[in-house]
């Protein structure tokens, strides 16, 4: 018994176990949201956050522990926003013909995603480093990261509220444009997986990804318009504030 | 021996665009930057075909990528316990508030061209 003790101390305290952790629950969250038909509800993402928050919370694990391993999964955070190119790039021909049309829902969807965020934590008087913490809840993690810093609100808090912010998102996307009379004609996809990279980023843009090849490529492109609206925008709106 | 070199070009990239960020005290995060300049790179049949692979295996499983952030939950219990309704209440209303807008916004700016919009690709309704 002792002896398994020891094992665990020793094995939940290396950068393996974090890093094994996070790739077995996550393929294993994926298998059950493909067994459910990937239900809004099933949500990887969601459950393997659930699970691992669980777990280390049980066994008394502390979040550093973890993150020492599960530290090489979230570095490929800035790569990923780089390869962003990629999906912008493939799209150039619709960028160039509709490209102000894009720039505009983008900029309209994404002020109103930060504004209605800071205007209601504000009339719930929420505190104010918690108010400049959800502003860019609707751009990537990292970027979330980046701008909450630079606008004087907590990055790891930021981080939290933009994977909670796509989760919201992927979850109830589907019926909230069932509900708004959006089609699932190329131009309602297109919609439907713009507005999911625009408000909901990386995780509304994988749930897009996962219903209609169309409608991924769109959030995509949305993802990386957003990246660069929000991180420019945002700390200039907090500046003039 | 491609994926190795995508892989290779978008640190690459993520390490210019971290330089010029900073060198030029850019309002974009290094990554953000990195980006761009991959936007212009992809000119070139080199970096194009050696990137294309990584970044779709990388994009295919970018929600695991937001896992471990999302475990940090935890260390926010007490904010959670403290403003946890609030904050809850803010998220999902704003976030609707951004879906709904850029959906329909979106929607009424491709109506008026007509059906054929924005297909590249065609229609891969599968859902």
């Amino acid at each position: 018994m002792t002896d398994f003790v020891q094992l665990w101390v020793y094995l939940s305290s290396t950068p393996l176990f974090g890093l094994t952790a996070t790739l077995v629950v996550y393929v294993l969250a994926q298998a059950f949201y493909a067994r459910m038909g990937q239900a809004p509800w099933a949500n990887p993402v969601l459950w393997s956050v659930v699970t691992l928050a669980a777990g280390l919370t049980a066994t008394g694990t502390a979040y550093p522990t973890y993150f020492s391993g599960a530290q090489f999964i979230h570095f490929l955070l800035g790569p990923a926003v780089v390869a962003l190119a990629w999906p912008l790039w493939q799209r150039r021909a619709a960028l160039r013909a509709h490209g102000l049309r894009f720039a505009l829902a983008a900029l309209l969807g994404g002020a109103t995603a930060a504004g209605t965020a800071v205007g209601l934590a504000l009339a719930l008087g929420l505190p104010l480093e918690i108010v400049l913490s959800l502003a860019p809840k609707s751009v990537t993690a990292p970027v979330a990261m980046g701008v909450a810093e630079k606008i004087g609100g907590i990055p790891a808090l930021a981080a939290v509220f933009a994977v909670v912010t796509g989760m919201v998102g992927a979850l109830s996307g589907k019926y909230l444009f069932d509900a708004l009379g959006i089609g699932t004609d190329s131009t309602g996809w297109m919609a439907r997986g713009f507005a999911l990279g625009t408000a909901a980023h990386g995780i509304g843009a994988a749930r897009a990804l996962q219903v209609n090849d169309d409608a991924g490529a769109w959030a995509a492109l949305a993802l990386g318009l957003q990246v660069v609206i929000a991180s420019l925008l945002i700390p200039l709106a907090a500046r003039l504030f | 021996m491609k994926a190795l070199q995508g892989f290779a070009w978008l640190l690459v990239l993520q390490s210019a665009g971290e330089a010029l960020a900073r060198l030029l005290k850019l309002p974009f995060p290094g990554p953000v930057v990195g980006m761009v300049l991959l936007l212009g790179a992809l000119r070139w049949p080199l970096v194009r075909d050696s990137v294309a692979a990584v970044a779709e295996f990388l994009l295919l499983h970018l929600s695991l990528l937001f896992v471990p952030v999302g475990v940090g939950v935890m260390t926010h219990l007490g904010l959670l316990s403290q403003y946890g309704l609030r904050m809850g209440v803010v998220i999902v209303l704003s976030t609707w508030m951004g879906l709904g807008v850029t959906a329909l916004v979106l929607r009424t700016l491709m109506r008026g061209d007509g059906p054929k919009a924005g297909s590249v690709a065609g229609d891969g309704d599968t859902a």
